[in-house]
C-alpha cells in the first residue's frame, strides 16, 4: 500500500537549527526514525519538541538543516497524504459537529479511515453529533486525536497529546495508540511526560536546550546514567557543600530533604554520613527516568 | 475545487446567522431609510433610487466578500489553517472555497438589495440587472483577495476594526452612500483608481445599457494582479503559531 520511498527512513533530519531571536530553540538536530518505529521526543519546556515537530512537519522553516520524510519534502509529504499531525495549539473551528468535521478533514485524503472508526478509536462516538464549541477540553483533544487519525497516515507526530486530558483519559488515549502503532505506522509524539515516553516508546529521544542529549531505549537511557538517588533529611545542609561530594551529580532541595542524585551512590553515602553527621531518614532510590533525565541533561549543561 | 470540502465551508458560513443576518440588514435597511424620502430625486444623472440601490449592493457585498475573506483569521488563530497544511488540500482549494462562500453571500446581497429597490419603484430590465450582477462580481474579485490578505494580516480582535473600516474607506470613497467626496480633479482620479467606485458604477453602466468603459476594466485588473501575488505571499508565509 506503500508507494513512496521508504529507504531512507520515515523521518531524517539532519544539521536542523532554528532560531527566535536571541533563543536558539532547535540546535543542529541529527535524527532519523525507521518506519514502524513509535519514538518519544521527551524534554521539559523550552526544550525545542514543538520546534522540531513543527519543522518536520513544514510549518517552520528551518534556519539551516533538511527535513526528509519519505524521501519527501514536509510540503511533499503533506500533499502525498502521508502525514497526520495533532498540533499542541491546534484548536477546532466553529459551526461544525465533530463529525461533520471529520468527515471534512477525512475528505482531503486520498485513502482515509471509515469516519465511525476514527471516531471509535478516538473516543469521539459518545459526542460525535455535538457541535465543537459545546466540548469540554477534554474532548475536544480527543477530537484532534481523532482529526489525525482519520487520515490513516503513515507517519502519525502528536505534540503533546495527553496535555489536556485527566488521568483516565489519558490511559484510554495510550491504548488507542498502542492500537494505531501496531498497525505498522511510524508514531512520533512529544512529551515531558517521562511515565508515558517509558511505557509507551520503544525509542526515546531526550531533548534540552534544543539539541539531543540522549537516543535509545528507555532501558538504555537508564542504564546510561546506572545511578541513584539519596533522599536525606538534612535541614541546614550546603547544597553547594552536597554537590561537592564525589559520586553526586546533582542536590536539590525538597522542604527539610535533599535529593542527591548520584552517579556513584555507594560512594557517595560514606561520604555523606562522614561529612554530614546529622543526616537523618536515608533512602536509597534507583534512579528513574525523571533522575535519569535530570542527570543526562545536567551533563551536557 | 474540492466539493466535500466547499460543502463545509457553506455550512459553517449558513450556520452562522449572526454574520448572514447583520450582512443583510445593514445594507438593506440603510436603502430603505435613506432612500424612502427621496424617491424621486435625482443623482449623478439616475433617479436616485437606483444609484443607491447600487451603492448599497457595492457596500453589501463589499462587507461580505471582504469579511468572508478576513474571517481567515479566526481560523488562523485557533490553529486550524495550520492542521490544513497538514493536509493534501491545495491553498487554490483552500482559497477557493472562501471565495465561493463570499460570493454566494455577495449574490444574496445583490438580490435582496434588488428586491428592495424593486419595491420603491427602481425599475430594471432584466439584461441590464444580469450585466449589472455581471459586473459587480467581476469588481469583486480583487476585493475578494484583498478580504483574505486582511485574513491573513490581522488578528481576530483587530478583525472588525480592519475589515470594517476598508470596507468603509472604500465605500464612502467609491460613492457608495450617495455623495463622492470630489467628481473631478486629482481625488476624483484616485477615486476613479478604486475596484469600489466601479463597483457602485456597474448599476449606472448597466442602465445605459453598455458596458464598463476600458479604465473599469484595467482598474480591476491592475488591482487583482497586484494583490494575487501579494495574498499569495502572505499565505505562504504565515505558517507560525498565533
Amino acid at each position: 500500500m506503500t508507494t513512496h520511498d521508504t529507504s531512507g527512513g520515515a523521518i531524517v533530519l539532519s544539521h536542523l537549527s532554528k532560531s527566535y531571536a536571541d533563543v536558539r530553540a532547535v540546535r543542529s538536530v541529527d535524527l532519523t526514525i525507521a518506519p514502524g518505529e513509535t519514538v518519544a521526543l521527551l524534554g521539559p519546556n523550552g526544550a525545542g519538541k514543538t520546534t522540531t515537530i513543527d519543522m518536520v512537519l513544514g510549518l517552520t522553516r528551518p534556519d539551516s538543516g533538511s527535513v526528509s520524510l519519505f524521501g519527501m519534502s514536509p510540503t511533499e509529504a503533506a500533499a502525498a497524504g502521508v502525514v497526520g499531525g495533532m498540533l499542541q495549539t491546534g484548536s477546532l473551528v466553529d459551526y461544525l459537529s465533530v463529525r461533520e468535521l471529520v468527515t471534512m478533514v477525512a475528505s482531503l485524503y486520498p485513502r482515509p479511515l471509515d469516519v465511525d472508526d476514527a471516531l471509535a478509536l478516538s473516543g469521539c462516538s459518545d459526542f460525535a453529533d455535538r457541535r465543537t464549541r459545546k466540548l469540554s477540553g477534554g474532548q475536544a483533544q480527543r477530537v484532534r486525536f481523532a482529526i489525525a487519525l482519520v487520515a490513516d497516515p503513515d507517519l502519525l507526530l502528536l505534540d503533546e497529546p495527553t496535555a489536556a486530558l485527566d488521568v483516565e483519559a489519558r490511559r484510554d488515549f495510550w491504548a488507542s495508540m498502542r492500537a494505531v502503532a501496531a498497525t505498522g505506522k511510524t508514531v512520533v509524539f512529544a512529551t515531558h511526560y517521562l511515565e508515558e515516553a517509558d511505557a509507551f516508546a520503544d525509542r526515546i529521544v531526550l531533548l534540552a536546550h534544543g539539541s539531543v542529549v540522549a537516543d535509545g531505549p528507555p532501558g538504555e537511557i537508564k542504564a546510561r546514567v546506572g545511578g541513584r538517588t539519596i533522599r536525606v533529611t538534612l535541614p541546614d545542609a550546603d547544597l553547594d557543600a552536597l554537590r561537592a561530594l564525589p559520586g553526586v551529580i546533582g542536590a536539590e532541595r525538597r522542604g527539610d530533604a535533599v535529593i542527591l542524585t548520584c552517579s556513584e551512590a555507594e560512594t557517595a553515602l560514606r561520604r555523606l554520613l562522614a561529612g554530614f553527621p546529622s543526616a537523618a531518614d536515608i533512602e536509597v532510590r534507583g534512579a528513574g527516568l525523571e533522575e535519569a533525565f535530570l542527570a543526562l541533561t545536567a551533563e551536557n549543561n | 475545487m474540492h466539493p466535500t470540502y466547499l460543502r463545509y465551508e457553506l455550512l459553517r458560513n449558513v450556520r452562522n446567522w449572526r454574520f448572514i443576518l447583520f450582512s443583510l440588514a445593514y445594507p438593506v435597511v440603510l436603502y430603505f431609510v435613506v432612500t424612502s424620502p427621496q424617491r424621486h430625486a435625482t443623482f449623478d444623472g439616475v433617479a436616485f433610487p437606483l444609484y443607491f440601490m447600487a451603492g448599497m449592493a457595492a457596500v453589501g457585498t463589499m462587507i461580505a466578500v471582504i469579511s468572508t475573506g478576513a474571517r481567515i483569521s479566526i481560523d488562523r488563530s485557533v490553529g486550524w489553517t495550520r492542521q490544513l497544511r497538514l493536509t493534501p488540500l491545495t491553498s487554490a482549494e483552500h482559497l477557493g472555497a472562501r471565495v465561493v462562500c463570499g460570493f454566494l453571500m455577495a449574490l444574496l446581497v445583490i438580490v435582496l438589495v434588488s428586491l428592495s429597490g424593486t419595491a420603491l419603484g427602481v425599475s430594471l430590465s432584466a439584461g441590464a440587472w444580469l450585466t449589472m450582477i455581471g459586473l459587480m462580481l467581476v469588481g469583486l474579485i480583487p476585493l475578494t483577495i484583498l478580504g483574505i490578505l486582511l485574513g491573513h494580516l490581522v488578528t481576530p480582535d483587530s478583525l472588525a476594526p480592519a475589515a470594517g473600516g476598508t470596507v468603509m474607506l472604500l465605500a464612502v470613497l467609491g460613492g457608495a452612500y450617495g455623495f463622492l467626496v470630489a467628481q473631478s480633479g486629482a481625488v476624483f482620479d484616485v477615486i476613479k483608481a478604486l475596484p469600489s467606485y466601479w463597483l457602485v458604477q456597474a448599476g449606472k453602466t448597466a442602465l445605459a445599457g453598455g458596458g464598463w468603459p476600458a479604465e473599469a476594466w484595467i482598474v480591476i485588473a491592475v488591482w487583482t494582479a497586484v494583490l494575487i501575488p501579494l495574498a499569495a505571499f502572505v499565505y505562504r508565509r504565515d505558517t507560525s503559531r498565533v
